[in-house]
């Protein structure tokens, strides 16, 4: 295990908060919603990205990617979570691609894996089908039709789902909502005819749509791994949903956190920066510990990925409840300690508890983690 | 193979042979083995196994061969320690000398100094307590006012320290006291070494919450100290203080890692002691969101734990991820103790007799006993304090 970033990581890290600092600032989400963008994101940056490789930045060579490692992924994910940098990285790269990466058959991902790398295909992830994060709770039906398979059902808070071209559906072909067999991967054309996409109006100005099937037809080629076993991949897919996810929170929260430690050394209240006044200093210096934690434990579960899979649902779990506590604990104290100010929107702090709450849910809220990580350890 | 692998192996198959079988269970601290010149051993394996580990240099593996260690550096060292750990070796000797003395005399003491003392500490044959706090000198440990006046080749010394754990068993004891009463009050403070059979000093034991301790105050009276016995500079001892008060904390960080009772560890209590269904789950739905907090937590720590040790072998990261170490070690093993008296219910809160298991009274008295954790060695908001200035830049309380 590796738990200190070499030297191309911290060159990848720093490149990144560069760009993102210049192409994607705070002010360019402020911007998106401000305008009602439709897509929700910028396409130039997007090209600007997929440029610099980030788009491939974990598919392997021979798939056109930079096969640099989950690491590297992590690292531009905390990145963009300084600056609340809107993009399909996660929802087309981490899900998408890594659905196709571990279920896909090999022609699959050699016909799909370069265009994710380009940035051309742009892919979603279609799971949830309630409120609560559930992946074994999937009901929605994949029934055998004369020339493939149909779906029928609707689909929940599905990140760029309504931008993505394809999207990876998690459907049942067997067994019951509940069962972990019985769950199969199909790859829909978002402009396949019974789809209908929604997109969501959600805190934090990103995207999430609801997706209703009526009787979708789906090719049986367009089935990624075999019907009924999709589970393994899936959590492995999520796992590394839930470590990059993590990965972003910990760069919002270190960024909240800055902004706040500014403000205790800046602003003067009973003539003196409130900054000095022990109350203040110990909440900040507890904040730091959590962040600290919080460090290792995203460092551990990005480098599980590739180093001991065999760890990474625990680490996962571990690193989601983790980030999801210290980015509820931080945005609200960034928010308590700026005052009243940090209740306006003209403060960029309420971005980023916006941003949290929607991380928090994505992938697994803390009560999930800490049941799953009990289960795992046998408790 | 490697050479760190080789050696590895030889430690391994050396610790294998020679540690008897007995010293291999989990330990009591009826079952530790202290050293001093009144020291005895618990059981024969114990003594066995002292003086196997002895000869074989291996009870400070990192200090030099005249001293009475090994000579071997950090990264063996630690794999003697990982392999002790693994084999569920027991720690041959417990000594404040070995744990905080000795690194400071290594880098504070006069050659004279060293001679006299650490082979004594690494052969067992010294048993040490530290004389810091005073009675009105506790987290403001820089207000002591412990004095320690010249006299020809001698220091007198007047007033009195506590929390002098094992003072009454000590063979020695090591003291910061005040030196220069006019000067800044960090900056009149002297650290002396001083024979506990000096004429003059007396040693009261102090019993706690959790019931009899090992702590004691110590009281000086016109207690004579030789001045070859002072560390380090004339009211430089605060100094030498601080770089020893670095070792204690990395101590209390790692305590929850190595206790030394008969208590269970938090999940085997669980089973023990609440209802679980038929897959083994803990069927209270908040407990056992309680322990998952309680092990995630830990299990962060320790991963935190590994990445200070790789950061400072690769010399990357800010070098600050330590100072929260202390604080959060010492916070959750408060919780992990609360939380399994919890479990344990009314079974949870005996004090003595047949009615209670050693375990249930250990779990009680450890939970109690816990509470000084995050007192001891710089309390919780003293480390805050620290984290709020050096890591953050915060302005000093004044």
């Amino acid at each position: 295990m590796s738990l200190v970033p070499t030297d191309e990581q911290r060159q990848l890290a720093d490149t990144a908060r560069e760009f993102l600092r210049e192409y994607a600032p705070v002010t360019a989400l402020r911007q998106l919603r401000e305008t009602h963008d439709p897509l929700g994101y910028s396409m130039d940056l997007w090209s600007r990205m997929a440029e610099l490789g980030w788009a491939g930045i974990t598919i392997p060579e021979q798939y056109g990617g930079l096969d640099f490692g989950f690491a590297g992924t992590g690292l531009l994910m905390q990145e963009c979570g300084r600056t609340l940098a809107a993009s399909p990285l996660f929802a087309s790269c981490v899900l998408g691609a890594g659905a196709i990466a571990l279920a896909g058959s090999d022609a699959q991902k050699q016909k799909l894996l370069p265009l994710v790398a380009t940035g051309e295909l742009r892919l979603a992830l279609a799971l949830e089908e309630t409120h609560r994060h559930d992946p074994a709770g999937v009901g929605i039906a994949a029934t055998r039709s004369a020339r493939g398979w149909e779906l029928s059902g609707v689909k929940q808070f599905v990140i760029d789902g309504h931008s993505a071209e394809q999207l990876v559906v998690v459907a049942r072909t067997g067994g019951a909502p509940g069962e972990q067999g019985g769950l199969s991967l199909f790859l829909v054309d978002a402009g396949a005819p019974g789809l209908e996409r929604h997109r969501l109006a959600l805190l934090d100005s990103r995207n999430a749509a609801r997706l209703e099937f009526r009787s979708v037809h789906v090719d049986d080629a367009m089935r990624l791994g075999e019907a009924g076993e999709a589970w393994p991949a899936l959590q492995q897919v999520l796992d590394r949903g839930r470590a990059a996810l993590a990965a972003e929170m910990l760069g919002g929260a270190e960024e909240c956190f800055e902004r706040t430690l500014a403000y205790l050394k800046q602003r003067e209240q009973f003539g003196a920066v409130i900054g000095s006044f022990q109350a203040l200093q110990h909440r900040a210096a507890q904040m730091f510990a959590e962040l600290e934690l919080l460090r290792s434990a995203v460092r551990a579960a990005c480098d599980a990925v590739e180093a001991s899979p065999s760890m990474l649902p625990l680490l996962a779990s571990l690193v989601k409840a983790r980030a999801n506590d210290c980015a509820e604990l931080l945005t609200n104290e960034a928010v308590q300690l700026h005052g009243g100010i940090g209740t306006t929107d003209e403060l960029d702090i309420g971005l980023f508890l916006k941003r949290a709450r929607v991380c928090m849910q994505l992938l697994g809220d803390s009560a999930f983690h800490r049941a799953r990580y009990a289960s795992l350890r046998g408790f | 193979m490697s050479d760190t692998a080789v050696f590895r192996a030889t430690a391994r198959s050396w610790l294998e042979e020679n540690c008897p079988a007995s010293q291999r269970q989990p330990i009591t601290p009826g079952e530790q083995y202290w050293g001093g010149r009144n020291g005895s051993f618990p059981s024969e394996d114990a003594r066995i196994w002292f003086e196997r580990m002895r000869e074989q240099r291996w009870v400070v593996p990192e200090w030099p061969l005249a001293y009475g260690g090994a000579g071997l550096g950090e990264q063996e060292a630690r794999i003697i320690k990982d392999e002790m750990r693994k084999l569920g070796c027991r720690s041959p000797l417990y000594s404040l000398g070995i744990w905080m003395l000795g690194p400071a005399l290594l880098e504070f003491g006069s050659e004279a100094q060293k001679d006299e003392h650490l082979p004594a500490i690494a052969q067992g044959r010294a048993r040490w307590c530290q004389g810091y706090s005073e009675p009105g000198a506790g987290s403001d440990l820089a207000s002591l006012q412990t004095r320690a006046e010249i006299d020809g080749d001698h220091f007198v010394l007047n007033g009195s320290k506590i929390w002098t754990s094992q003072a009454d068993r000590a063979d020695w004891i090591f003291c910061l006291v005040r030196t220069d009463p006019a000067a800044r009050k960090q900056e009149g403070i002297s650290f002396l070494l001083i024979d506990m059979a000096s004429p003059g000093i007396t040693v009261r034991p102090i019993e706690l919450i959790s019931g009899a301790s090992e702590f004691c105050q110590t009281f000086f009276d016109n207690v004579r100290v030789p001045r070859g016995n002072l560390v380090g500079p004339l009211h430089g001892g605060w100094g030498v203080a601080k770089a020893l008060l670095k070792h204690e904390r990395k101590l209390m960080s790692e305590i929850g890692i190595e206790s030394a009772t008969r208590a269970y560890g938090a999940i085997e209590c669980a089973k023990r002691y609440l209802p679980v269904n038929a897959t083994g789950q803990v069927a209270d739905a908040v407990m056992r969101d309680r322990l998952a907090r309680h092990e995630m937590q830990m299990h962060a720590i320790g991963l935190t734990q590994q990445r200070i040790i790789e950061e400072s072998k690769a010399r990357a990261g800010s070098g600050l991820t330590a100072l929260v170490m202390k604080y959060c070690g010492t916070e959750e093993e408060k919780r992990r103790q609360e939380l399994m008296v919890a479990m344990m219910g009314s079974q949870g809160l005996g004090w003595e007799g047949e009615d209670f298991s050693g375990p249930e009274i250990d779990t009680v008295r450890g939970m109690l006993g816990s509470k000084a954790l995050s007192i001891a060695g710089g309390s919780s908001e003293i480390q805050l304090n620290i984290i709020a200035k050096r890591a953050l830049g915060l302005p000093g309380v004044t």
